[in-house]
């Protein structure tokens, strides 16, 4: 298996080609909110509207939506405003539909229902408080959502704690006008791209990073990975990807320290 | 009025709705007046920051009603982290962030309830039985979670100006739900940075900066860097410093205990600003 360190063919590294593979996930969505969350999700949503997704809208974070090629932590005061998001509006946006979020995982299982809430059996009292429910049961049942894990064998778990944002076997449960909007579109680790294009909505791969094996995958996984037919190797990033990740979004190399 | 004549007039047992969001624009001032105070059993509704974290970890809480408790740049607030994982908050109402306007709008409103989405397939209604769904009187039959109003006893919030009367002004980017929280509470008391003749608000910012009316607040209070440590732009922005030290006193009782002698339980907003000014001084 490949670290952050290694250069893959073509000369991109890790972190880059996961970079692309979540950049992958916004293909297709046209003029939707693309809310990503951490370093990794946000220069994938800067380099999918620079590329190949030019009608993404993205924020700053705080509560404009922003034009341009910002750099990652750059001073968003001279960027060109093209919206006012504050969060009054973002739960507006959320419930509206046109919205895309990229969350983490702590714990994830085959069905994709993901835990950043505790962990522990004990909700009253969990063995670790992490983030809460925060926005993930709306989001959820209200639109896309994609998943960064950056070290996926700590994540894919048999089962969750806590339910914070429901997978497909949870939704399945409710009746037909709750279910509408779920999609979980992707789900991308330090080892492939996963998504949930199975009759029974569980967790397939879609693609593996350059040097990993589906063996390795699955040995990564406390649940069994659906696999149809040959599984292709993650799409490696362009040159114009590379220049606009290295040179553009991120000089500083901020992504690397999500895997370690 | 002063911090502590607004807590006068507060009540063990209350519910008490503060403003802002996370570690932005938290009336402060007033929350370390609750905590110097002997007021106990309050259930706090908040969009939490340190507000949640201090009169939890100070034990002043039965309950607490929360979208997230979160310091921002530390990502969960730590004080709250230890308070749930020694299992010490008696009671909690988790919801969905986005669920938890929806409460605050409930409540400003007047309705008992407002229905959603957010909620069904999660854990949020398996770990809050009290939360009750509700179904479509129309064609559609569709059944959704109804969020209750979240009945407030007392609200405190900051603002950046204000007048004697009551009118509220923010200036930074985000109002958060502060005029949902006015509206909603039984009592609201207002702290801001300044306060201004009615005639200069316009001086200070846009019309659409004024968005407290007088109609729903019930006291002023005068405190500059009344939302310190948390931000409050354009005044100031976030003390990084004093947030860290403030989070780092979680791993440890003894130094939470002088952080709280040495800061938060000062006698009054004006010793705390005379240290705070001795600090940078030095």
């Amino acid at each position: 298996m490949s670290t952050v360190g290694d250069e893959l063919e073509g000369g991109a590294t890790l972190d880059e080609i996961c970079v692309v593979a979540l950049a992958e996930a916004f293909r297709g969505d046209g003029e939707t909110l693309c809310n990503p969350m951490g370093p990794v999700p946000v220069i994938a949503g800067r380099l999918a509207r620079a590329t190949f997704e030019p009608d993404l809208m993205l924020t700053d974070t705080i509560a404009y939506a922003i034009e341009g090629n910002l750099p990652l932590g750059a001073d968003p005061s001279g960027a060109t405003i093209e919206a006012y998001l504050p969060f009054r509006s973002i739960f507006d946006q959320v419930w509206s539909g046109k919205r895309h979020v990229v969350m983490g995982a702590p714990q994830i299982d085959r069905h994709g229902n993901q835990n950043f809430a505790a962990i522990g059996d004990d909700y009253s009292h969990p063995k670790v408080q992490l983030l809460g429910m925060r926005g993930a049961p709306g989001n959820l049942i209200n639109h896309a959502t994609t998943y960064w894990i950056p070290t996926q064998a700590r994540s894919f778990v048999e089962s969750v704690d806590v339910v914070s944002g429901p997978g497909y076997d949870a939704i399945a449960r409710l009746p037909e006008p709750s279910r509408r909007f779920h999609e979980i579109r992707r789900v991308v680790t330090d080892l492939g791209a996963y998504d949930f294009e199975t009759e029974n909505g569980t967790m397939r791969v879609r693609s593996l990073h350059p040097g990993v094996t589906l063996e390795q995958a699955q040995a990564a996984s406390a649940f069994e990975l659906a696999v149809t037919g040959d599984v292709p190797v993650s799409r490696l990033p362009t040159a114009e990807e590379l220049h606009l990740i290295r040179k553009v979004f991120d000089p500083s190399g901020v992504r690397k320290a999500e895997f370690r | 009025m002063t911090e502590d004549e607004v807590v006068a007039e507060l009540e063990s047992g209350m519910t008490i709705g503060i403003g802002g969001w996370g570690s932005r624009r938290k009336p402060m001032s007033l929350v370390r007046a609750l905590l110097r105070s002997d007021l106990t059993d309050l259930h706090v509704v908040s969009y939490g920051g340190p507000d949640v974290g201090i009169l939890t970890a100070a034990g002043k809480c039965r309950k607490v009603t929360y979208g997230f408790v979160s310091l921002d740049s530390i990502p969960l607030e730590p004080h709250f982290r230890s308070v749930r994982q020694g299992g010490l908050l008696p009671e909690f109402m988790e919801l969905d962030e986005g669920a938890f306007y929806l409460g605050l709008m409930a409540a400003a409103h007047r309705v008992p309830f407002y229905p959603t989405r957010a909620g069904l397939g999660s854990s949020m209604l398996a770990n809050n039985p009290e939360l009750r769904t509700v179904v479509s009187p129309y064609d559609d039959g569709e059944e959704l979670v109804a969020i209750p109003a979240f009945e407030m006893d007392a609200v405190l919030i900051h603002m950046n100006r204000a007048d004697q009367k009551g009118n509220g002004q923010f200036l930074g980017p985000d109002i958060y739900f502060d005029d949902l929280f006015a509206m909603a509470g039984e009592k609201t008391y207002l702290s801001a940075e300044r306060i201004i003749p009615t005639d200069d608000f316009l001086k200070e910012g846009p019309v659409h900066t004024l968005r407290v009316p007088r109609t729903h607040v019930d006291g002023v209070v005068e405190a500059p860097m009344g939302a310190h440590f948390t931000e409050c732009p354009p005044d100031y922005g976030r003390d990084e410093a004093f947030q860290k030290e403030y989070a780092a006193t979680a791993k440890d009782p003894e130094h939470w205990a002088r952080f709280r002698a040495d800061w938060l339980e000062l006698e009054s907003h004006e010793a705390y600003r005379a240290k705070l000014d001795e600090k940078s001084a030095s």
